[in-house]
């Protein structure tokens, strides 16, 4: 007789969710009308906040978690499942992220910081958590604490793809490079990258995060999605690009099928066709470096 | 028959690598299914987990649901596993008003059935068609199978706070189907047996 004692908030139980979401696009939404569309478009799940990144860019202040109301609005709008972020180290937001019953928590940078040294111990929780990085050495990091999923964090409400380029190779090539490396040389690897050797070890055997990689920040368009597959992403979160952009119903389906068909550009072409206005954008370079999000995370 | 048979993986999105891997793995050829021309040439097909209602909406959008009903019409052997599941069941109670299937398991199926993703589990399972070992088995945001007609097998069931077993795992002929993720475990049990069922079809 098998033993029948079953067992929650496991590490395989929660990387495995994120298994599920892979090769599909996650949208920020701010109410449930936008939560439907996302959906219909066919958004494997919705990131519930308050404000897109591009507004909290343009409005400034605290950004902090969203309101209870709002994300329950959400979570009955919707079958997907539905995410929400809680501030970096804010553990208590996280806690009632939890007992609100969101079904993966993004502790986020675009969010203002909650705590600059110390990260949600996030191995206390039941709920998984996603996490920004833009090295390998920070991801690995994340999984020390108990993340369940990355994503690369790219440039949040810029609508500029450059910085989610350099993340995604950055921590593409650190892979390789460890891949390369005889064993004893994994220690002082481990001590370069500020991780644990046991991990550093596994992901030069597995030649891949043990958990999965989705791309973010700055992501507007169908080729945007594409080349971020391309780049080994294993799907794709798209926060201000949908509804900052002119036709977000036309838009939200036609990142889905290029991120589903990242590897056929008559497709993309195809669903890039008509769309109308992209999401205005920032460069970048343009912004000062106090007022990049790509930097909270430690 | 001597080659191995080629089991196709439909592609739309999901865990499509892990059952890559745990067919490869019992000794399959795989291929990736987006498209009829693809579904044509393959012996059997796996439904992988994932968003089912993001997954029949992409069958919809890529004018492959027809293709698929007919397949599976046509006697075609398929595993589906959670979202795979739902895709196959001849009903499902509480799914979106659009969301399609492809049917061919004579099932009625309860997305979520077990709450939301803080809910998800695992947990050891007798099915004794593969073998006495127990089965651990990864439950995310699951359906299970609340009804079944007649000429369906029930493979396993899960025994909750005294409730009487619920249904986790069916076989109807050539159609077999897990609430359950074994692609993620490692455990190819479930694999094998598919690729059992599809060599004995071919």
């Amino acid at each position: 007789m098998a033993d029948q004692e079953e067992v929650t908030g496991t590490s395989r139980v929660k990387r495995g969710m994120a298994d599920m979401l892979k090769v599909g696009v996650i949208m920020d939404v701010v109410n449930a009308e936008q939560a439907k569309i996302a959906e219909d478009a066919g958004a494997v799940a919705v990131m519930a906040l308050e404000r897109v990144p591009a507004d909290i860019r343009a409005q400034g202040g605290v950004a902090r978690m969203s309101d209870p109301d709002m994300i329950d609005e959400i979570i009955n709008s919707v079958s997907v499942p539905v995410m929400a972020k809680a501030r970096i180290g804010h553990f208590a937001e996280a806690q009632i992220l939890q007992s609100l019953g969101v079904d993966y928590i993004d502790e986020s940078e675009v969010l203002t910081p909650a705590d600059y040294a110390n990260h949600i111990d996030k191995s206390l929780f039941t709920v998984p958590f996603v996490c920004g990085a833009t090295n390998l050495g920070e991801a690995l990091r994340r999984l020390t604490e108990g993340a369940a999923m990355i994503r690369s964090k790219g440039e949040a409400g810029t609508g500029d793809v450059s910085n989610a380029v350099t993340h995604m190779r950055r921590i593409r090539g650190d892979i390789a490079r460890l891949t390369s490396m005889s064993p004893d040389e994994l220690y002082v690897a481990a001590k370069e990258l500020q991780a644990s050797f046991d991990l550093v070890a596994e992901v030069a055997r597995l030649g891949r995060l043990p958990v999965v990689l989705f791309t973010a920040g700055g992501i507007a368009t169908p080729a945007d999605a594409a080349m971020m597959m391309q780049l080994g992403a294993d799907g794709v979160f798209v926060g201000s690009g949908i509804f900052k952009s002119g036709d977000p119903v036309r838009r939200a389906q036609a990142v889905v099928q290029a991120t589903l068909n990242f590897d056929n550009p008559d497709v993309v072409a195809k669903v890039s066709r008509g769309l109308g206005d992209a999401m205005v954008g920032i460069n970048v370079a343009d912004i000062p470096v106090a007022h990049r999000l790509e930097d909270r995370g430690w | 028959m001597t080659v191995s048979p080629l089991i196709g993986v439909l592609a739309l999105q999901g865990d499509i690598k892990e059952h890559e891997l745990a067919l490869t793995a019992v000794g399959a050829r795989t291929s990736r299914v987006r498209t009829e021309a693809e579904l044509a040439q393959v012996d059997g097909l796996v439904i992988p987990g994932g968003e089912s209602t993001t997954m029949s909406n992409l069958a919809i959008r890529m004018n492959l649901i027809d293709p698929l009903r007919a397949a599976s019409k046509a006697g075609l052997p398929m595993y589906g596993s959670c979202a795979g599941m739902i895709m196959l069941a001849a009903h499902v109670t509480d799914a979106r008003p659009d969301q399609q299937s492809i049917g061919g398991l004579d099932v009625t199926v309860r997305r979520n059935a077990f709450g939301r993703q803080v809910d998800s589990f695992e947990i050891d399972l007798d099915i004794s068609v593969v073998g006495p070992k127990p089965f651990r088995a990864v439950f995310i945001r699951a359906p299970l199978v609340e009804s079944v007609d007649s000429g369906v097998e029930v493979l396993s069931t899960l025994q909750r706070g005294g409730a009487a077993g619920t249904i986790v795992a069916v076989r109807q002929g050539v159609r077999l189907a897990t609430s359950f993720h074994p692609e993620l475990t490692g455990d190819t049990r479930i694999h094998e047996l598919f690729v059992e069922i599809v060599r004995q079809h071919s």
